[in-house]
């Protein structure tokens, strides 16, 4: 199954009915899909007008209290920020799935990961957050849009999925798994004051203290996230060295890269934020600073490297290796990377 | 003074909450609030209504109405009352929006929800000018009116010419009902209370799109005293934007 | 005789009520403010109020009930 087709069908079998999307490249593979599929389910498939009239159907469905999703890349997710910042404002589940492009602008079609900052510092105006979940094989583009909706719901708060076109092309086995979780408790949702207080969804806080008061609240809800959600995949052995720290399509790579350096006896670990906000500083720290040297590895200009940096607060020595513009690495290029640390004895030869 | 057999003549709908509308004097938003509200009483919908409210001065809808609420991003309630709609179809769905937030930075929105057919009613509040941001120029000001960002009146060319949008509007396909009517004298207030009824009845019935767009006065960004205000939308108000059903199911 | 009742809290003075009644029953009561600061509208009950209920149709902040 192609990523794109199984991100889709994920978030079907999760239980989500209503998509709402405009079409760029190299997305459209989600919307194809979705626009047969989910009136196949009895779901509603819009083809909007631009990505601000998706992300706000996106808004109107999830004030229903409904599952509803869009995708888009760069561009149009920059567009979207507006909406997304409504969204948590207005503490309203929803997923946006981000399949990325590369550079600034217009840029280019081939993968990068240069949306992560975007996407992990809320990326709209205002003091919120996403939760932000990044894949790195096509099972997970399944089951983490499951997950990224189960998150939403649970703390009623836009999540997003970050990947690229290496995800969403390539096709590998994938179980399916439908959850058809329960419905989570929308007791917020808006049907109409049937035997109720009317309800009332709103960002708009104007009295005085009310403002300082909601940006605490959901100010919580990130504490929380940090405290019981994070998701990672740390594989450092005893007497690891060097911990590359890489995520997404980006991780696969350096996989193959590790697995290398250790057939040739170099002692090298591995973590991989798989929630990039909540972003697994506990695990990351504890990786680096026991190895004493860190590798991170990005195809951007070095953006998770930041967080990466500030779990580690000095304690570890943090290179930084990156390829932006759409620029693949290969494994060996990771491992002379590798190499290049270790045989120096952890020189800051290619810090940043 | 009262007799046994008094009767009300007169009194707000049932909907209509005791909070005073923070309006300022003369501004007929207040009125708007009671022709929904009545329609609201009239079609039965406090429990199933839901109001999607655009950024300006009718924000506050909530405040005055009480049916279920959803604040948009400006200019984008018809994508939220679409989305709305679309996952709560026995919900009665109905956008309060400005000319700032429908016929200026909204515009994309309402044109495409009206061409979807989306079951919706929007109420668009067509005073002239931008109320809550201080008396800005909007796209439905008048050639030569004076406005904080036009302060030597507006121009046509560079500055645009007013913006029809019942006109606009009814000439889509998608369109079950646009009308344009006035809050200006009694006799308006009438045809309007009728023409809100009508854009309700549309979604009741399932017909689609419906707008009506109600001319108000904003005395206090058009610097006029109400009275002023009311002779204005008789006179230049009226020849700028021809009242009229322009699209009817 | 039919009567108006005003709410003198909603009432913001704009005077269209005043303006539309044939009988000149309503009046700004200028030397009386509302806690917003309002000189309010005034119902004359020494008048004669024939309930037509057009200044309650006019009021834009539905401040108005009639009775007859």
């Amino acid at each position: 199954m192609k990523g794109s087709v199984a991100l889709a069908q994920g978030a079907i079998d999760a239980g989500c009915r209503f998509y709402f999307g405009y079409p760029i490249t190299p997305q459209n593979d989600i919307p194809e899909y979705l626009s047969a599929a989910l009136p196949a389910v009895g779901g509603t498939f819009i083809q909007a007008e631009s990505e601000l009239a998706s992300i706000n159907m996106v808004l109107g469905a999830a004030a229903a209290g409904k599952m509803a999703m869009t995708s888009s890349s760069g561009p149009g997710i920059s567009l979207m920020q507006e909406g997304l910042s409504y969204l948590a404002g207005s503490e309203l589940p929803a997923l946006v799935v981000n399949i990325t492009r590369s550079g600034p602008g217009l840029g280019g079609i081939s993968p990068t990961q240069g949306d992560y900052l975007q996407a992990t510092r809320g990326g709209g105006h205002g003091d919120y957050r996403l939760i932000v979940l990044g894949p790195n094989s096509v099972q997970e583009m399944y089951d983490l849009a499951g997950e990224a909706f189960r998150l939403a719901f649970k703390y009623r708060n836009p999540a997003m999925i970050l990947g690229d076109a290496i995800l969403g092309q390539m096709k590998e086995p994938v179980v399916l798994k439908p959850t058809q979780a329960p419905p989570a408790e929308t007791a917020w949702a808006l049907s109409g004051a049937m035997n109720r207080q009317p309800r009332l969804v709103k960002s708009l806080y104007l009295k005085d203290g009310e403002m300082t008061v909601h940006n605490w609240k959901l100010d919580e809800k990130y504490r929380q996230l940090k405290e019981t959600e994070v998701l990672v995949e740390t594989d450092c052995p005893p007497g690891c060295k060097l911990a590359v720290v890489a995520f997404g399509s980006c991780s696969r790579i350096v996989r193959s890269a590790v697995d290398q350096a250790r057939r040739i006896g170099l002692p090298v670990g591995l973590v991989r934020p798989i929630s990039l906000y909540p972003f697994p500083e506990q695990a990351v720290r504890e990786a680096a600073v026991n190895a004493g040297n860190t590798l991170v590895i990005e195809m951007n200009t070095g953006q998770m490297v930041d967080d990466v940096r500030l779990a580690c607060n000095g304690e570890s020595h943090v290179f930084f290796k990156g390829y932006p513009g759409g620029h693949i690495p290969t494994p060996e290029d990771i491992l002379a990377e590798i190499e290049n640390i270790l045989n120096r004895g952890g020189l800051k030869a290619c810090q940043l | 003074m009262s007799t046994v057999a008094e009767k009300i003549i007169f009194s707000a709908p049932s909907c209509l909450l005791q909070n005073t509308f923070h309006f300022c004097p003369g501004c007929h938003h207040g009125l708007v609030h009671r022709l929904a509200g009545e329609a609201i009483d009239e079609f039965k919908l406090a429990d199933k209504a839901i109001g999607v409210i655009g950024v300006g001065c009718g924000v506050f809808l909530y405040d005055y109405l009480a049916v279920d609420c959803c604040e948009a991003p400006h200019g984008r309630a018809p994508a939220v009352a679409s989305g709305l709609k679309r996952a709560n179809p026995e919900s009665f769905v109905f956008t309060y929006q400005g000319d700032g937030d429908l016929a200026a930075i909204g515009t994309s929105e309402i044109i495409h929800t009206a061409n979807r057919q989306e079951n919706i009613t929007v109420i668009f509040v067509n005073n002239s000018v931008y109320g809550m941001t201080g008396g800005q120029m909007a796209p439905t000001t008048l050639p030569g009116q004076k406005t904080t960002t036009t302060p030597l009146g507006r121009k046509p060319a560079g500055d645009g010419y007013p913006m029809r949008m019942a006109e606009l509007i009814g000439s889509l396909q998608g369109t079950a009902y646009s009308a344009r009517v006035s809050c200006h004298d009694l006799k308006h207030i009438r045809s309007a209370r009728k023409a809100m009824k009508r854009a309700f009845q549309a979604q009741v019935e399932n017909r689609g799109f419906a707008m009506i767009e109600l001319l108000s006065a904003c005395p206090t960004n058009w610097r006029m005293t109400p009275q002023q205000s009311l002779a204005r939308m008789a006179g230049e108000m009226l020849t700028a934007f021809p009242l009229g059903v322009y699209k009817d199911f | 005789m039919a009567r108006v009742t005003i709410n003198e809290e909603r009432c913001k003075g704009c005077g269209y009520c005043i303006d539309v009644c044939a009988k000149e029953n309503l009046y700004i009561d200028q030397g009386r403010q509302n806690r917003s600061g309002y000189n309010v509208a005034t119902f004359n009950p020494d008048q004669d109020c024939n309930g037509c209920a057009l200044c309650a149709e006019t009021c834009p902040d539905v401040a108005l009930e009639v009775y007859r």
